[in-house]
C-alpha cells in the first residue's frame, strides 16, 4: 500500500468515516469503496490517483468494452476492428500532442470540471454527489482508480493524427 | 375564471419561451433512422408493430366480464372514436385531479365499462390496445393542450428531463437536446420525441410503449428508474408530448 493511500485511510479512520475491515469481508458485503481524492492544478490532475501506474493495454481493453469505458461509443478512436464509433465527442487520435497526463486525467476524472454542461459522464466523480443510484453502484464511481490510470496510460500513447494513423 | 385562463395562457407562453431558448423545432424519430428502417414502418405488411395493432383490434371486440366490449361504446370498428382527441393525450382528468395519460383511459374502461380485472400497465394486452387505439390516430398532429391544470405538470415533467440521475449523473437532455443527430456507436442519437409510441424496437425485437423505453434510460444511467404508471413518468410523459406538439402520429412507429 502506498504511503499516502496509508495517510488517507488512516485519517478517516481516526475521524470516524471509514472502518477497516478485511478484504475478503469487504467485497461480500459490497461496502463503500475507497475514494481516493484528488485535485486539480493548471487545468489537469497532476498526481496519479492514489499514487498508482497505469497499464495501456489494459485502458486500450477498457476503452473498447462497451460495459465498462465504452468510450467509442462517443469518441472517434484510432483502433481496428471497432467499426461502430460515436461522435458525440471530439476524435480522441493524437489527444496526447493536444492534452498533457494531468489534463487527460481530469477529463476521464469529470469533464465537468472543463465543461459543465457535458454530456460525458464523470468515470471519477465523488459518488456521494449521485442521485436514485441502485445499491450495487451505491457509493462507487465508475472506474476504478486503477481503471483511471489504465486508461491515461493508453490515452497518452495516442501521438498522432487521425491523418497519419494506420 | 376568465382571468384564471388568462393567466394559464401567459404561464405557458412563458414556459414556451423559455423552453425555446436553444430548442431545436421537435423532429420526429423517424427523421434519424436509415431509408431500411422507414420502409420497414411504412409499409404496414413489413411494420412488425401492426402485429400489436391487429391483437388490439382483437381485444378491442372483445366480451369482458359484464358482456360488454370496447365496440358497445364506440362502434365495431371504432369510429366512435375520434382521431384528433386521441392526439390531445394526455389530457387533465378533472375528477381525478391528476393527467390522464391515453393508457390510463384505456385500462379505466377496461375495468370500469367492461368489468375486468385491471391490466397490467406495460403488459402486452394494454400495449396491444394503446397500439390499437393510437393508430387509429396515425397521421394526427400531436396536440397537448397544456396551458390549464397540465402546466404544473409539464413543469415537473420538464423538471425530470433536466435532472441528472445515477451512476453516470446523466439527464435526458443532454442526449436529446444537445446530440440529436449525432452517432452514439452506430446509431442516430434521436430528440427522444413520443410520437410513435408504442413503437417496434428493432435492438429489442418487441413492441415497447413510452414508460418501458424512458425505464431502459433510467437503467442506461444505472439509475433507479422511476416504475411504469409512476406521477413521476406521467409527469415526464405530459412534458414530451407537449415537446412533440405538431408532430405527426406514428404509430406503431419502427426505431432502433
Amino acid at each position: 500500500m502506498h504511503r499516502i493511500q496509508v495517510v488517507i485511510l488512516s485519517t478517516l479512520v481516526q475521524a470516524g468515516l471509514l472502518t477497516l475491515v478485511p478484504p475478503s469481508v469487504a467485497a461480500d458485503s459490497g461496502a463503500q469503496q475507497h475514494y481516493a481524492e484528488w485535485a486539480i492544478h493548471n487545468n489537469g490532475i497532476t498526481a496519479p490517483l492514489d499514487g498508482l501506474t497505469g497499464d495501456p493495454e489494459r485502458g486500450r481493453q477498457l476503452v473498447i468494452d462497451r460495459r465498462k469505458g465504452n468510450c467509442l461509443a462517443c469518441h472517434r478512436m484510432p483502433i481496428e476492428g471497432e467499426d461502430f464509433q460515436g461522435n458525440l465527442g471530439p476524435p480522441l487520435a493524437g489527444v496526447a500532442t493536444r492534452l498533457s497526463g494531468a489534463g487527460i486525467r481530469l477529463r476521464i476524472v469529470d469533464q465537468r470540471q472543463v465543461n459543465p454542461g457535458t454530456v460525458m459522464p464523470g468515470y471519477y466523480r465523488d459518488p456521494a454527489r449521485f442521485h436514485r443510484v441502485p445499491e450495487k453502484f451505491s457509493g462507487k464511481t465508475y472506474f476504478t482508480a486503477q481503471e483511471v490510470e489504465d486508461v491515461v496510460a493508453y490515452l497518452n500513447t495516442l501521438k498522432q493524427e487521425a491523418g497519419n494513423e494506420k | 375564471m376568465k382571468n384564471r385562463g388568462w393567466t394559464g395562457t401567459l404561464l405557458a407562453l412563458l414556459a414556451f419561451i423559455s423552453g425555446a431558448v436553444h430548442a431545436e423545432p421537435p423532429r420526429s424519430g423517424y427523421a434519424y433512422l436509415t431509408p431500411e428502417s422507414r420502409a420497414m414502418q411504412d409499409d404496414d405488411f413489413e411494420n412488425p408493430g401492426m402485429v400489436s395493432v391487429e391483437q388490439g383490434a382483437v381485444l378491442f371486440a372483445a366480451a369482458g366480464e359484464n358482456g360488454k366490449s370496447c365496440t358497445s361504446c364506440h362502434a365495431g370498428d371504432a369510429s366512435g372514436l375520434d382521431p384528433a382527441r386521441i392526439a390531445r393525450y394526455p389530457v387533465y382528468n378533472d375528477a381525478e385531479q391528476r393527467p390522464l395519460t391515453l393508457r390510463d383511459r384505456i385500462r379505466n374502461c377496461w375495468t370500469g365499462a367492461l368489468g375486468n380485472p385491471p391490466l397490467a400497465y406495460t403488459g402486452p394486452q394494454a400495449i396491444a390496445l394503446e397500439s390499437f387505439v393510437r393508430n387509429l390516430a396515425r397521421g394526427q398532429v400531436v396536440n397537448v393542450d397544456f396551458s390549464g391544470p397540465l402546466l404544473s405538470h409539464y413543469e415537473a415533467g420538464k423538471k425530470l428531463y433536466y435532472t441528472r440521475f445515477g451512476q453516470l449523473d446523466m439527464s435526458c437532455n443532454l442526449c436529446h437536446d444537445d446530440h440529436a443527430g449525432q452517432h452514439l456507436r452506430g446509431q442516430l442519437l434521436s430528440q427522444g420525441q413520443t410520437n410513435g409510441f408504442p413503437e417496434y424496437r428493432l435492438a429489442k425485437g418487441n413492441i415497447t410503449g413510452l414508460h418501458q423505453r424512458m425505464k431502459q434510460c433510467f437503467v442506461k444511467f444505472r439509475a433507479v428508474p422511476f416504475p411504469a404508471g409512476s406521477d413521476e413518468l406521467i409527469d415526464l410523459e405530459v412534458f414530451l408530448a407537449a415537446r412533440g406538439n405538431g408532430l405527426k402520429i406514428e404509430t406503431p412507429a419502427v426505431r432502433f
